[in-house]
């Protein structure tokens, strides 16, 4: 496997690594975007080029933002007396570990049986912008609506979970 | 001969990358694209300065910089050297690394916004199919600069100028996306060499750019409302507003991290002005056919210079619009005018070639914009303060 | 181990990866925004897995992979939002965002 690949994989394990550890809550937010950022080179070198860019697009350009303001408007950048994890965090520790080990089992155990196993790669599919377009209005035109049913009441929720209460009912 | 000067730059690259062996030519190349952007943008940006100073100047009727050379030529070099050799303060508390950061984070997504832009025929220098797509997600990451530089000076009036800056720039984020939706929608293509060459073709003498249409009008100038928005350039310039905020997001700056804000916020502008200049104005493409003769690259870069003349211009005219009379202009004016254009744009598409469709695209975007903007904002009563204390 | 790796393997080992590092991040940060942060994590390293199939897999259909990706990308941020609105909203409330201090239905 490629250089570029040890390097963009390293960069986003980094990204995540330094996201779940960092005592300041903002260094792990900006830490977080560089995940993202990894994450989409990784779909550009997967030659997904659209979701590439949707993912810099909406998580870095949208997500990472609505972190960054969520904390905040929460004065997450104090730092707690009690320090930075929870009550028993080895439980958590040996769950994520737990689930990685049966991952990785998994993966290696039938990496025979996956496609391109032989040594030859298969070929990429192209997958271009207005076939995209097309199926999106053709046949996942279904999804698309209830995607954008959700995100409105996302939108309307979210709006109402964090207003301001009104004045007499405080 | 004119194919020659048209495309001099392509054979200067081809002939340069010949020396090199075969296996490095592509890699040579794209090194070369990115050298002559980093090198030329600059230049203009020092040019664009010095126009800026003067020509503020002169609208408010005094002269500009005019003691370091002829006619103050020489400005942005004492500019320069200014900036490089002051001392560089970094307040005791702020974050060091994210203070560091900030700005060589600004520079690097604005110039990789260049990437995709086609400065002149077979002048681009990545050609990919979903360009536009490449612009904006790049854009959308100077958001992300500007909040760092304000959170990490530990500065009340950095953060609040941050917090402004990145509030407005999302606001108007919907609708320039949607304004070049409309583009989008007509030419079919994400990809910006294809929406120039859509725009390529002459009727009459005429060329057949997007502003000369009705849509193409509207869209135009709604993307350039979005764009002023976008770089936090007047009258939208509240976040750096030098009478309200001190310099905002980047008031603990000093030295060269300053005139890399400056520079990434230049370099910004020009970068908005050359995609505004790709998808309305036809790109590298002459104003008239008989105008053919002058090389693509030139009207590319003339499109851009006209469009920072008109930046500054209008910063020289129009007072700041404050907070929340601008987050209320974007969501209740301009994003309504933007998805009415789609649909007119849309109807303009499927209404044959008559004179029928642009009476009635014109129609209906005049008595849009009359609608809104002159009867729906006429009822602004101004009742007793109400004041909200923060929590 | 297999003596050659292909990358499909590659890809899936990091997603791997980065799914555990989100669910330790979530399970054991006291901040309700880390928690947050580490459900972000899990999600893209579903979104990675999802692509990693779909360029390396038999493609009986070119386009599944990429739209289920997409569509998942969106909805992800709804349930962001949604989920940091909550956390704003319980701030305010009980003035802060310590996930060990909101144990009001404990026993």
């Amino acid at each position: 496997m490629s250089v570029v690949f040890y390097l963009i994989a390293g960069l986003t394990v980094a990204g995540a690594l330094a996201a779940v550890l960092l005592k300041n809550t903002v260094h792990c937010a900006l830490a977080l975007t560089v995940a993202f950022a990894g994450l989409a080179l990784m779909f550009l070198e997967l030659d997904a080029q659209f979701a590439g860019f949707a993912q810099i697009l909406i998580y870095i350009g949208a997500v990472a933002i609505l972190v960054v303001f969520a904390i905040l408007l929460t004065r997450g950048s104090e730092t707690p007396k009690d320090g930075v994890f929870g009550a028993k965090p080895l439980f958590g520790l040996v769950t994520a570990a737990g689930i990685f080990a049966v991952l990785g089992w998994a993966v290696l155990h039938s990496a025979q049986a996956l496609p391109g196993a032989g040594g030859s790669p298969t070929p990429a599919p192209t997958v271009t912008v207005m076939q995209i377009g097309n199926a999106l209005m053709d046949r996942y035109v279904l999804p698309l609506e209830i995607v954008a049913l959700l995100l409105t009441a996302a939108l309307i929720g979210a709006v109402i979970v964090a207003m301001h209460e009104k004045a007499g009912a405080r | 001969m004119i194919e020659k000067a048209d495309q001099i730059f392509v054979l200067l690259a081809h002939w340069l990358v010949s020396f090199l062996p075969a296996g490095l030519q592509h890699v040579a190349m794209v090194l070369l694209g990115v050298v002559a952007i980093v090198a030329t943008f600059p230049a203009l940006f020092a040019i664009t300065v010095l126009l800026e100073r003067k020509g503020l100047g002169r609208m408010q009727n005094r002269y500009g910089p005019n003691r370091v050379g002829p006619y103050g030529l020489f400005q942005p070099i004492a500019d320069g050297l200014k900036s490089l050799t002051k001392e560089d303060i970094v307040p005791f508390k702020a974050d060091a690394v994210v203070h560091f950061l900030a700005p060589v984070l600004l520079v690097v997504v604005v110039f990789m916004g260049y990437a995709v832009l086609p400065m002149g025929r077979n002048m681009t220098l990545v050609s990919m199919d979903a360009g536009l797509l490449f612009f904006f997600a790049i854009g959308a990451s100077t958001e992300l600069s500007v909040f760092m530089a304000g959170w990490s000076s530990r500065n009340k009036y950095s953060l609040l100028g941050a917090m402004r800056a990145v509030a407005q720039m999302i606001s108007y984020e919907v609708p320039m996306l949607l304004s070049s939706v409309a583009v989008v929608m007509i030419t079919g293509s994400l990809s910006l060499n294809k929406i120039v060459e859509a725009q390529n073709q002459y009727t009459y003498g005429l060329p057949h750019w997007y502003i000369f249409t009705p849509w193409g009008f509207a869209g135009f100038i709604l993307f350039a409302i979005a764009a002023t928005a976008e770089t936090n350039r007047s009258p939208f310039d509240l976040p750096e507003g030098e009478s309200e905020l001190v310099a905002g997001y980047f008031t603990e700056y000093s030295g060269f991290k300053f005139a890399l804000f400056f520079l990434g916020e230049y370099v910004g502008m020009m970068g908005i002005s050359g995609l505004g200049a790709t998808l309305f104005l036809g790109g590298y493409s002459a104003p008239l056919q008989v105008l053919n003769f002058v090389p693509s690259w030139i009207w590319f870069f003339a499109k851009i210079m006209l469009a920072m003349c008109a930046f500054i211009w209008v910063r020289g005219t129009l007072p700041r619009l404050r907070q929340d009379q601008l987050m209320n202009f974007a969501w209740k004016f301009v994003l309504p005018l933007t998805l009415l254009n789609l649909v007119v744009a849309g109807m303009w598409r499927f209404m044959g070639n008559g004179w029928l469709r642009w009476v009635v695209c014109s129609a209906i975007l005049l008595l849009a914009y009359v609608l809104m903007a002159r009867v729906g904002m006429r009822k602004e009563r101004f009742g007793p303060r109400i004041y909200r204390y923060a929590e | 181990m297999s003596p050659h790796l292909n990358p499909l393997t590659g890809y899936l080992l990091v997603a791997a990866l980065l799914f555990a590092i989100g669910l330790a991040g979530a399970l054991t940060r006291r901040n309700a925004i880390l928690v947050l942060i580490g459900i972000e994590l899990m999600l893209n390293a579903a979104n990675l897995n999802l692509i990693a199939f779909w360029r390396y897999g038999p493609h009986p259909e070119a386009l599944t992979g990429m739209m289920f990706a997409i569509f998942s990308i969106a909805v992800a941020a709804a349930e962001a939002a949604v989920g940091l609105g909550l956390v704003i909203s319980i701030h305010r409330h009980t003035k802060t965002t310590d996930l060990d201090a909101m144990n009001r239905m404990k026993g």
